[in-house]
């Protein structure tokens, strides 16, 4: 609806509902076919349930493999249960298999920036590690 | 394409906030064209809004790495004090969260007025579920000096645990006490006089606010068992076992030296607990020399690490507070959506607000999905 | 607000329909949503600041006319360069052109009605506000001395008070992140149509560009400055060494943020260069393509740097080899646009008046201050030159040089389109030669007392290098003086001006073809989306002082030329 857009003029024309564009061509391209109420997308009560109970699974596994001798795999396994299962909220409660694609490479594209940060810094700091002399630790008497 | 060159809306100025009888749903903004614009105008801004809370956590993100590559003993050391079975109970309670906000999304899309008000109200229950247990989690530490680096005391064992309920948890519990209290009076009048919509808003409040106190119930009731199965421990009794999921505990307690269990049952306070040692814990200045403490206790070494185990009570009370602070303010906006929705003010072509506390709460759990593991499960 | 909703309809082009009279009363301004008003109270709030920063620098200066103690202490003299930095980076130069000149351009020029969320551009004012007046606060109060990166061990061991001045950083944090979230949205999802990616002026492209930055880096700055606090209140010992904490990486931690801000500076200012060489030169501007993509490419390039402002801090060998090579790379695109805005103005109509004077003077100053920038990029050349006057005179050169004196070219460009009023070019073109003349007096000199090993943060320093410093505070001065003038002539204008055209320099940008000031949602008649560097239709007409479009044709929405148009 583009005409809208600007501050109005002295006569009212109705705008004719066919002549409706989409306001922003080249983002909303997709979804030029949707109708004018069709951006909803309710999710199915069982899809809803089926998540929630592999969340719950999901969470029964990381509890009991943390009982498991995986030895130095342990932070790795117990990091892709928990990505499978931030993976499942992402895609299903946050919506974003109905997402915009746009709205998916803004948040997924975060994380490249996330691992920027913690790479460089970890990368620093394991590269000085040796150079740092631990100091005892002077223990502060708390109020009691 | 169009020619039109006036505007069919005249001049929005003029009309105010009104709807003005020709399409336009009575909450789009009237710089945006239509509901669907503003739906994705609303939905991006989230989005990006999410961006910044993901690289706001990653700077705690990097410290915990950062600390635990360097000192991972201390970490394993220090995450027996943390009580998996909570930790555990809280997650399945912020995902059944999520669940509900999820189900309350999809009511908003299709105009289920009741079930969105249910869904709100068993959200921000959960949430108030979850600080009910985070607070006795909290006070349980504050008793034993598990304190961030600087006001650290490093203890021996985990047997530190005690029975019974912190004086710090009655402190905390003092304003949701006030607030159910409060809402409590505010629903019963709300009753008296009839007003339905009040009446909904405050059950749902006052719901919350029992949930709260649910949530302490529960949480002393893991740790008294917690001490109990110590103290049972000594008589062979494994009880302990039981709780398969607290490996952390179940091992490192097989691991102490024995006579310590005896007194994790009746210690209110800790130095009822650290009598039994060969130190006081309260002499702080005595922190960083561990060699003349409990002989043969195999934690010994893992005590005796440069910087102790405060810097993991350190990341572990900044973590899980911004997070808690995180679920406060998502409990604020939820309570203002439940308002909202009582006045049945959301539609399939204006759910925004709800979708977008939603994803906003979802964040909020995908926090704590990483944080249960990273923090409670360290073996 | 309702304050902002009592427009009468009228669709004239008097003074009751335009922005700033359409509604009246303080309550009318303090609620407003109109993000050009809001536009317009950021600037007198970003110039307050500037002015108070500036007084500072002054005081500074003036301190340093003698190498031993003027009427400053030691401890004194920390204060003030403490407050200097502090204000002029967290209070003016990161909202100055995306704050202010940014909320009142970027719907315009885009052909928006207002940004994306008009409640949430207010509340980052107020945010604004708040921080300033916290920040403020808490540094008159006692007086901060950690340098304005409250570097650990100095935070942590600083009795000055560093948890109210980091809470402030940390509501100002905000602040910019909304102003970012809010472009980043505005501009996605409310271009009008036929206002394509590439058909988008270039100032909105660095812009976005700028609050990419803004969304990415500033939580990370937000949770440095709280965990910092929490540093001081619960001693976690994350940056506190006494807890064997680690201060690099604090360092880290904070220029992870601070260094793309480096790039939320510098990046709008050159938008604005953009828009006024082309503008100016009545030239396309040359190489439209290759300036927007480098603004998005500094974006990016500007978060693999930052190490390099650590390269004498601990940080270890290998990493300060990558981030020194990595440096280099972010001088790429900025090249590129320095080399394409030579190129527009090459055989172009060039206009020499205030804002291109500035324009000028932005593009001689940030060419030395990105030029020096490499010799501290250099690992090398790093290590004796860090922490001297050369890195002061480097940043200075790139800020105050880029920043400042972009933020100045915009805003006599604009001028006329915010007030309605025309300016003294006289006047405006002598303030212009004053900044140019005092900006490279003060900072030529301290090039030449780093190399010579003259360190920064110093109140006192030995007799030999008296000349250069006395030359440099002279500087200051005749730069104050500029600044001085140059206020002084927007103030007269706005007494005693001329009503502006509305299209006074013949821009082709859409800002131009709303009345100055614009009306109260921007545009009174759908405006022609276009090349916006295509200024063959304008013809200046000595009638109304401004430029017109020749054979202006019915206006049709979009004028869409050999482009299919996905109606649906």
């Amino acid at each position: 609806m583009l005409a809208s857009l600007y501050l109005v003029p002295p006569t009212r024309i109705e705008p004719k509902t066919s002549e409706k564009l989409s306001f922003n061509m080249s983002e909303t391209a997709t979804h030029a076919a949707d109708s004018h109420h069709g951006f909803a997308h309710p999710m199915p009560v069982w899809q809803l349930l089926a998540v929630f109970f592999a969340l719950i699974a999901l969470t029964i596994l990381t509890v009991a493999q943390s009982t498991w001798e995986l030895g130095s795999s342990e932070l790795v396994v117990s990091l892709i249960i928990a990505t499978v299962k931030a993976s499942l909220v992402i895609l299903f409660f946050m919506h974003m298999i109905h997402d915009k694609p746009l709205n998916a490479i803004l948040f997924l594209g975060s994380f490249i920036f996330v691992a920027l940060f913690l790479g460089f810094t970890l990368m620093d700091a394991a590269a000085y590690r040796d150079s740092i002399e631990f100091k005892k630790v002077e223990v502060v008497t708390t109020a009691e | 394409m169009s020619n039109t060159t006036i505007t069919p809306d005249a001049v929005h100025a003029e009309h105010g906030h009104e709807d003005h009888g020709h399409g336009h749903h009575p909450f789009q903004a009237h710089h945006f064209d239509d509901t669907q614009q503003q739906y994705d105008a609303g939905k991006l801004g989230i989005w990006l809004f999410l961006v910044t809370e993901v690289l706001f956590f990653s700077g705690m993100f990097c410290a915990y790495a950062l600390y635990r590559a360097r000192n991972p003993e201390v970490f394993t050391f220090a995450s027996q004090f943390l009580n998996a079975n909570l930790g555990a109970f809280n997650t399945c309670v912020l995902l059944f969260s999520s669940l509900t906000m999820a189900w309350a999304v999809r009511c908003a899309q299709l105009r289920q007025r009741f079930g969105l008000v249910l869904n709100l109200a068993i959200t921000i229950g959960c949430a108030a579920l979850f600080l009910g247990v985070k607070a006795v989690e909290y006070t349980h530490k504050w008793d034993m000096h598990l304190l961030p680096a600087g006001y650290y005391i490093p203890q021996f064992t985990q047997t530190a645990h005690h029975a019974g309920v912190s004086p710090w948890l009655y402190r905390l519990c003092a304003i949701p006490a006030v607030m159910l209290v409060a809402f409590a009076v505010w629903f019963v009048m709300t009753k008296i006089k009839g007003e339905k919509r009040h009446s909904e808003i405050a059950g749902s409040m006052l719901f919350s606010a029992a949930l709260f106190f649910v949530g302490v119930g529960v949480g002393v009731g893991f740790q008294n068992a917690e001490a109990a199965a110590h103290a049972a421990h000594d008589d062979g009794n494994h009880e302990a076992s039981a709780h398969a999921d607290d490996s952390g505990h179940a091992s490192a307690e097989h691991a102490h030296a024995e006579d310590s269990h005896a007194h994790a049952a009746q210690g209110e306070h800790h130095e009822s607990v650290a009598d039994s040692y060969a130190m006081a814990s309260t002499e702080p200045a005595t922190g960083s020399s561990t060699a003349t403490l409990v002989p043969g206790a195999p934690t010994l070494d893992m005590v005796d690490q440069p910087g102790g185990a405060g810097i993991f009570f350190s990341i572990y009370y900044c973590m899980t507070g911004v997070h808690a602070i995180h679920i406060l303010a998502g409990m604020g906006v939820l309570t203002w959506l439940l308002v909202r929705a009582t006045r049945n003010e959301f539609d399939e072509e204006y759910f925004g607000p709800v979708d977008y506390v939603g994803l906003y709460w979802h964040i909020v759990d995908l926090i704590w999905i990483y944080l249960f593991p990273l923090l409670y499960l360290i073996k | 607000m309702s304050a902002v909703a009592t427009t009468k309809p009228t669709h004239s082009h008097e003074d009751a329909d335009n922005f700033l009279y359409n509604s009246k009363g303080f309550l009318s301004w303090a609620l407003t949503l109109d993000h050009k008003r809001i536009g317009l109270m950021y600037l007198v709030g970003v110039m307050s600041a500037f002015l108070l920063g500036g007084i500072l620098a002054m005081i500074l200066r003036t301190e340093l006319l003698t190498p031993d103690k003027l009427f400053l202490t030691n401890q004194q003299y920390n204060q003030v360069f403490t407050l200097h930095g502090a204000v002029m980076v967290f209070l003016f130069i990161i909202p100055s052109i995306p704050a202010a000149l940014g909320n009142f351009l970027v719907p315009v020029m885009l052909g928006a009605k207002d940004v994306a969320f008009p409640r949430l551009n207010l509340s980052s004012f107020y945010l604004w506000v708040t921080g300033a007046i916290f920040f403020l606060i808490a540094m008159l109060y006692t007086g901060l001395d950690t340098g304005w990166t409250f570097y650990t061990p100095y935070s942590t061991d600083s009795n000055g008070p560093v948890i109210a001045a980091t809470l402030g950083v940390f509501i100002l944090g905000f602040s910019s992140i909304f102003t970012g979230l809010n472009f980043i949205v505005t501009i996605n999802t409310m271009r009008p149509p036929g206002m394509t990616w590439f058909r988008m002026p270039l100032f909105l492209w660095a812009t976005y560009a700028t609050s990419i930055i803004q969304v990415l880096a500033t939580p990370v700055l937000g949770i440095t400055v709280l965990l910092l606090a929490a540093e001081k209140v619960l001693k976690i010992g994350i940056f506190d060494p006494d807890y064997n904490g680690d201060p690099v990486t604090y360092q880290h931690f904070f220029w992870f943020y601070s260094h793309p801000a480096v790039y939320i500076m510098i990046l709008p200012g050159m938008g604005v260069i953009s828009e006024l060489m082309s503008v100016h030169s009545h030239k396309a501007i040359f190489g439209y393509r290759f300036i927007a993509y480098s603004s998005i490419a500094i974006a990016l390039f500007g978060f693999l740097v930052w190490g390099h402002h650590m390269f004498t801090s601990g940080m270890a060998d290998v990493t300060t080899i990558i981030f020194s090579a990595l440096t280099f790379t972010v001088s790429i695109p900025s090249a590129i646009k320095v080399f394409n805005w030579l190129a527009t103005m090459y055989k172009g109509t060039v206009q020499i008046n205030t804002a291109m004077s500035y324009a000028l003077t932005f593009i001689f100053l940030f060419t030395i201050g990105g030029l020096t920038g490499l010799w501290l990029g250099a690992l090398s050349t790093d290590r004796p030159l860090h922490d001297t006057y050369f890195v002061v005179a480097h940043f200075h050169y790139v800020m105050m040089g880029g920043t400042l004196v972009s933020f100045l070219a915009g805003l006599f460009h604009w001028w006329p389109k915010m007030t309605g009023k025309m300016f003294s070019e006289t006047y405006g073109m002598i303030s212009c030669l004053f900044v140019f003349v005092g900006f490279n007096l003060t900072f030529l000199p301290q090039f030449v007392l780093g190399s010579r090993g003259m360190p920064r943060r110093y109140a006192r320093y030995l007799p030999e290098f008296q000349e250069l410093h006395q030359l440099s505070t002279i500087g200051v001065y005749v730069l104050g003086l500029g600044l001085f003038i140059a206020l002084g002539v927007l103030i007269h204008s706005m007494l005693r001006g001329r009503k502006a055209p509305p299209n006074p320099w013949g821009g082709a940008t859409l800002e131009w073809q709303c009345a100055s000031p614009p009306p109260f949602y921007n545009f009174a008649h759908p405006p022609t989306v276009n090349d916006p560097y295509n200024y063959k239709p304008l013809v200046y007409r000595d009638e109304t002082l401004g430029w017109e479009y020749v054979a202006p044709q019915a206006p049709t929405v979009p004028q869409l030329e050999n482009e299919p148009v996905k109606a649906h």
